[in-house]
């Protein structure tokens, strides 16, 4: 029950992430954070199977550096999810596939537009205005079907994003201890505390 | 050189990682092979251990690799002396260390490589003082270039490091007001030595030679 969330809007792109680490029904950690910070502006969030979610996050995240160091630049979104695909197609097609879902929030760093890409460990690759891996899609594209629009500000994609995180305490049968939710804008990626000690009560 | 591209020709130094500053002399194209092989070491250390690379770690590995290619089969040795820079994590010691192409390793606290490193040397131990500012340690780095380099701030490429900080690369404008006053300090001297011959011409129009040697002096601020 790992959540992963993605919003853009007009000069940001927001990322949240369940901070529940669970093995079963059992949590063993309530202070998770599942995304990883690739570059200034590129920042990944997993979600998947256990010990493959960091080890492929963190290569990822290696080599992204490794470019940055030999090449004097930065990659930008598309470039990183082109990579990020490859990478898990080779994977896909190998004796053990690693299985990992994941979401790239990124600013580019030239034309400074905000972007968002919905990956997959079928590698499958798309490019939205906002998105969410696993149970969560049940409960929130709806709401953001309604709510989004790609010219929404920073406030709005937090309200949006509030919208979403008290439908899913209100919908899941397990608690998924609150979100780390960070944001990523031209100027970098930033943390957001997120407080979701309200209770919120089922219909 | 008048046609050369200096903005996008590649330099004799180059970022082995955020923290770490390397700078070479010899055969330019044996460099990119090291550089890179560090810079795949540097990310692949942060990889496996989640802690950025020491400079004596790198070094050890620089020094590695060239030793390597003395001993295998069907290789030539790497024709590059380096010297690499920069602060261990959590440490505001700055660190220099220089590797030769034998594979030998050493720290020091100024040194320099290269074409005339001697001479650069042997001013740089008679002038080196342990407690210097940034200021003074830019000064004396310019100051020992223009030792060997004639064709003064056009051929001078200057990187600073500092704890906790990225690489700062001292933009042209600023060598050369750096070269300008030490080139004045130098005149004064000479006409003070010759009282005769007021304003000595100094800074002789030797042919424009690139430097073989880029000296780095590492400011601890």
């Amino acid at each position: 029950m790992e959540v992963l969330l993605g919003i853009t809007g007009r000069d940001f792109t927001l990322i949240a992430a369940s901070k529940a680490a669970m093995r079963g029904a059992t949590i063993l950690k309530s202070s998770d954070d599942k995304t990883r910070a690739l570059n200034k502006h590129n920042l990944l969030a997993f979600s998947g199977e256990a010990g493959d979610t960091i080890q492929f996050a963190e290569y990822i995240q290696a080599n992204i550096a490794l470019y940055s160091m030999r090449n004097e630049s930065d990659l930008g979104p598309s470039a990183v999810a082109s990579f990020i695909r490859g990478e898990l197609a080779k994977s896909l097609r190998s004796r053990k596939p690693y299985n990992v879902n994941l979401l790239l929030g990124g600013v580019d760093p030239i034309t400074q537009e905000p972007s968002l890409y919905w990956l997959d460990y079928l590698a499958s690759s798309a490019k939205l205005p906002y998105a969410a891996h696993g149970y969560a899609q049940y409960y929130c594209l709806s709401i953001l079907d309604k709510h989004h629009h790609p010219d929404i500000s920073f406030d709005q994609g937090m309200k949006i994003l509030r919208m979403c995180t008290d439908e899913l305490q209100r919908r899941l049968p397990i608690d998924f201890k609150g979100m780390t939710v960070k944001v990523v804008k031209k100027d970098g990626i930033q943390d957001i505390e997120y407080d979701t000690s309200k209770q919120v009560l089922s219909a | 050189m008048k046609l050369q591209d200096t903005r996008i020709t590649p330099s004799k130094i180059g970022l082995i990682d955020t923290h770490v500053c390397l700078a070479f002399a010899g055969l330019n194209a044996d460099a990119r092979i090291l550089i890179d092989k560090a810079r795949l070491e540097a990310q692949s250390h942060r990889l496996t251990v989640e802690d950025p690379v020491t400079i004596e770690y790198i070094t050890k590995y620089v020094a590695g690799v060239q030793q390597r290619y003395t001993q295998s089969g069907g290789v030539r040795p790497f024709g590059i002396s380096t010297l690499i820079i920069g602060f261990d994590k959590g440490d505001n010691e700055p660190k220099l260390y220089q590797t030769e192409p034998s594979g030998i390793y050493s720290a020091w606290k100024a040194n320099a490589i290269g074409r005339s490193s001697k001479t650069v040397r042997e001013f740089l131990e008679r002038n080196h003082k342990d407690d210097m500012d940034r200021e003074a340690t830019i000064a004396l780095t310019v100051k020992s270039l223009l030792e060997v380099v004639q064709t003064g701030a056009k051929n001078i490429e200057i990187a600073i490091m500092a704890p906790g900080k990225t690489i700062e690369m001292l933009p042209a404008d600023q060598i050369e007001t750096y070269v300008k006053t030490i080139e004045a300090e130098k005149q004064e001297e000479q006409a003070k030595k010759k009282p005769g011959a007021r304003g000595a011409p100094s800074g002789t129009s030797s042919l424009p030679t690139r430097p073989a040697t880029e000296e780095e002096g590492s400011t601890g601020i």
